[in-house]
């Protein structure tokens, strides 16, 4: 028994390393072979059924597949550039010491392309990824063909993969729905069609719905289907539309915490906010320049710099300025204006008037795609949940912390807890550069929406303003809720007015809120007459 | 010499800075004037009519700063928005002017201005009708941001809107305006405003002549309203609006519906405002969207703060100051510009809280004694 168990190891080895050697054989023989030939080596190629033969064709297919003049040796140039770094064929690694002087391209002709292109289908159709075969069915939905058929028949029997099942489903019934010689075959399959999102199926039943010739009930049930299909569109188009309005409003958030706080411990408004947002976006730019081989990671050491850095000019601020100015909001405003000024214009002389790019990392590029008509990208749902991170780091400094016991304590009545002997004075330079540190933080995610300039700060100020004003002073809760509201009724209003007269429209709708409840959606309670 | 005292003592009697500021201010001008048209260019004596123009564009940013003041330092309402009550006045001077063109411009159109004719506009919108009318032009300069502020005002003092958030409001109110401005289809020539203007009343706006007049008018508008403003701020409703600026509760428990004064001061003062676009524009030649931007409107704060608020000729000292600083440092060093006028705001809050001329009146106070010591017939 032992015995047999031994044998058979061994054969199982010999075998693959047999099939191995054959296939990197014909692989060599592959830089040696007349176009003529190729197609046939090709085919032998296929029919051993090699994981790599995916990239090789589809290397072939696009053009950029090389051999080393030295020990020919298959490479596949990048895609993008059709040039450096080459990847060895057999080994998938990048083969560094390549350049485009010791490399030859494997010619193909048009014969091999189509062969190529057939090949590359049966090939996706049959790949161990599920998730290529998905995509490889959702390809041919636009090119359904009596063989094609054949073929997705047979491997819709075999196929265990859910969704991949599903996929081949919507394109059988596709084919039904639009070649059935039964009318009731076909208006089965255009009513199952009705759960797919595929442009390819929409636009196939839009046109059996104004199909002339076919039959009466075909096109009733396609314009049905159609119109089902065009429901759910609409749908994810609004959960497109709240997901950038909520988008919108964690920055406004970002934005607006540190104003609100300020606001509410010390009767201020600081108009270099905008500038703290600023600071902390050309802060990541900063952290990016100096770790340049890093990028993945400067943003974990960008958020802790923007926040110290906007952080202590805040103190600075306050303890320069604003102190010297306490019982006087209108002249603080004025004088935390002119801070602003003059930050900006220190930027603009040191870091050029023009706008940077702050690169963004891998994990914040690229988006989430949750079917065919909705996809979010990453860097926004990131900062969306960033935004709530913050929020809950602030309430529990708020609720839970000495220093926040003691910022509640002063933004309720100043004289009394000046009398209890809290320190207000260090309170409020500790507020101001909380405040203006959250913006610093918030700059460092805006730098990944948005270019980085001196006017970036400028740009949402008033917004987050209006969001301060909306949402009530000196309270978080109402400013996550008018952060938030106004962002989604922004992007609401957009497509219908227009971005402009959006923009517009929501201030003109908080002037007259304002009107209506002068302290704010969540008013803080007192009996001050003033 | 003797009437000269005369005249000195009487511009420091109690509140009547008006005679000498209005002898100082036609008198200027008349200089100014008589240097451009009589004097020969060749002569070193004579004022270039870049210098005049200038000049009216300062005097229509004193009446601007004035309009300021008249509501700040009177009755501590901050406005940060009143740079769209002079874009709209300038905007319907900009309006009259635009029409006068006819078929000057670009594509000829008798009727549409250029901006219209690009946009394939066909017929004129309903607000541009009568707009070719000088008295009806000069009746929007008042009533639209007269209206605007009556609104405004109405539902802000009435809901008790106060400090910094009245502040706020007034700053998102111009920068809304701007955004709407900036459309083209708001019909007002969008981004690029309106522009290429060639006369008004059927003179020649490029002439020196009629630069001469614009200037002169300046002075004369601006020396009307500082009479007239000092006679409303001196009146029974000056008093009251100084005490609502004290302590608004207390004028509002004695029985006085405070709202009501000030809306009326409010609207007044956009009215000034107004006016000091309208007479900007031709001067300039040119309105846009730009004179929206909540910058303008806080900029022409700090000419109030630097010159000195609750006084009127304190706003028009700091107006004239600030702009002629603003002349020389953006042609020397264009960069430093916001260094100074950031620089500005601070210092001005932090150790002249009565600006220029309250900083006079202390050292006045400071070396008095002294002085009268020395020199007592002085």
């Amino acid at each position: 028994m032992k015995r047999l168990c031994l044998w058979a190891t061994l054969w199982l080895l010999t075998s693959t390393a047999l099939a191995e050697s054959l296939f990197e054989q014909r692989l060599g023989e592959l830089t040696e072979a007349s176009l003529a030939e190729t197609q046939s080596l090709l085919e032998a190629l296929e029919a051993e059924g090699d994981p790599r033969l995916l990239p090789l064709f589809d290397a072939l297919f696009n053009g950029n597949l090389y051999y080393r003049d030295a020990d020919q040796t298959l490479v596949a140039a990048d895609p993008n550039t059709g040039d450096a770094p080459y990847i060895g064929i057999l080994s998938g690694e990048v083969i560094a010491s390549l350049n485009e002087d010791n490399v030859t391209k494997v010619r193909v002709n048009n014969r091999l392309r189509r062969y190529l292109n057939d090949a590359l289908a049966r090939l996706k159709l049959t790949a161990p990824d599920p998730a290529i075969r998905e995509a490889a069915v959702n390809e041919l939905l636009t090119q359904l063909n009596a063989d094609t058929i054949a073929q997705l028949d047979v491997l819709r029997a075999d196929e265990q993969n859910a969704k991949v099942q599903q996929a081949l489903d919507t394109a059988l019934n596709l084919y039904t729905a639009q070649s059935s010689d039964q009318v009731g075959a076909r208006v089965q399959a255009i009513g199952e069609l009705s759960s797919s999102l595929q442009n390819a199926v929409r636009n196939a039943l839009a046109r059996l719905a104004e199909d002339e010739d076919a039959p009466e009930a075909v096109q009733n049930a396609a314009a049905e289907s159609l119109n089902s299909i065009e429901q759910k569109f609409t749908f994810y188009g609004y959960v497109d539309q709240l997901f950038f309005g909520l988008s919108l409003g964690s920055v406004l958030l970002l934005a607006a915490f540190g104003l609100a706080i300020t606001f509410g411990v010390m009767g201020v408004i600081n108009m270099a906010h905008g500038e703290m947002l600023m600071l902390g976006a050309y802060t990541t730019f900063v952290v990016q320049q100096l770790m340049p081989n890093a990028i993945n990671q400067s943003i974990w050491v960008a958020i802790p710099m923007a926040f110290l850095v906007a952080g202590s000019v805040g103190v600075l601020i306050e303890r320069c300025v604003i102190r010297f100015l306490h019982g006087r909001p209108l002249e603080t405003l004025l004088a935390t204006f002119g801070i602003s000024l003059i930050l900006q214009q220190l930027v603009r002389t040191i870091f050029s008037p023009l706008n940077r790019r702050v690169v963004a990392p891998d994990w914040l590029s690229g988006s989430w795609q949750i079917n065919p008509a909705l996809s979010l990208t990453f860097n926004r749902l990131y900062i969306l949940i960033f935004a709530l991170i913050v929020f809950a780091l602030l309430v529990l400094i708020m609720k839970k912390t000495a220093l926040g016991l003691q910022v509640r304590a002063v933004s309720q009545n100043r004289a009394m807890a000046k009398a209890m002997g809290i320190k207000t004075d260090w309170v409020d330079a500790l507020t101001f550069g909380l405040g203006s540190g959250i913006a610093g933080v918030g700059g460092v995610a805006l730098s990944q929406l948005t270019n980085v300039g001196p006017n970036l700060g400028q740009s949402y100020i008033i917004d987050s303003f209006m969001v301060v004003v909306f949402g009530g002073v000196g309270n978080l809760y109402g400013t996550l809720v008018a952060a938030f509201s106004l962002g989604v009724a922004n992007k609401f209003l957009e497509p219908i007015t227009g971005t402009v007269l959006a923009t517009t429209l929501v201030l003109v709708f908080i002037i007259l809120f304002i009107q209506k409840r002068p302290k704010g959606l969540f008013p803080q309670r007192g009996r001050a007459a003033e | 010499m003797n009437a000269v005292m005369h005249f000195l003592s009487l511009g420091r009697a109690p509140g009547s800075k008006t005679l000498p500021f209005v002898a100082i201010l036609f008198g200027v001008t008349l200089l100014a004037s008589l240097g451009n048209l009589l004097i020969p260019e060749t002569s070193a004596l004579h004022v270039s009519t870049y210098t005049i123009t200038l000049l009216g564009k300062y005097l229509s940013y004193a009446l601007l700063a004035l309009s300021v003041d008249v509501i700040w330092g009177y009755c501590g309402i901050l406005s940060l928005g009143h740079g769209a009550f002079f874009a709209l006045g300038g905007y319907a001077m900009g309006m009259y002017l635009m029409r006068q063109i006819g078929d000057r411009g670009v594509y000829g159109n008798p009727i549409l201005p250029d901006f219209m004719v690009f946009l394939n506009w066909d017929e004129l919108p309903w607000f541009w009708l009568g707009m070719d009318q000088f008295w009806f032009a000069m009746l929007m300069v008042v009533f639209v941001p007269g209206l605007l502020a009556f609104v405004f005002g109405w539902l802000a003092f009435h809901s008790r809107v106060t400090g910094v958030y009245l502040s706020i409001i007034t700053q998102a109110l111009t920068y809304a305006l701007m955004l709407a401005f900036f459309r083209n289809e708001m019909g007002f020539g969008g981004n690029n405003g309106l522009t290429d203007f060639k006369d008004l009343l059927g003179f020649d706006l490029q002439s020196d002549t009629t630069r001469v007049a614009l200037f002169a008018i300046t002075a004369v508008i601006l020396g009307g309203v500082y009479v007239l403003s000092q006679a409303i701020l001196k009146s029974r409703f000056g008093k009251v609006v100084e005490a609502i600026r004290d302590g608004e509760n207390r004028v509002r428990f004695l029985g006085y519906r405070t709202e009501r004064y000030k809306v009326g001061l409010f609207v007044y003062s956009a009215v000034i405002a107004g006016i000091a676009g309208a007479l900007y524009v031709p001067q300039v030649g040119i309105i846009n969207p730009g004179e929206f931007a909540p910058l303008k409107s806080i900029e022409l704060v700090v000419w109030v703060a630097v010159g000195g608020r609750g006084t009127l000729y304190g706003a028009v000292v700091g107006a004239l100051l600030v702009n002629y600083a603003k002349t020389r440092f953006t042609a020397i060093l264009p960069d430093g510009w916001l260094f100074i006028l950031g620089g500005l705001f601070v210092l001005v809050t932090l150790f002249l809280p009565k600006g220029l001329v309250g900083l006079v009146g202390q050292l006045r106070s400071r070396f008095k004694p002294s002085k009268t010591t020395e020199e007592p017939a002085a």
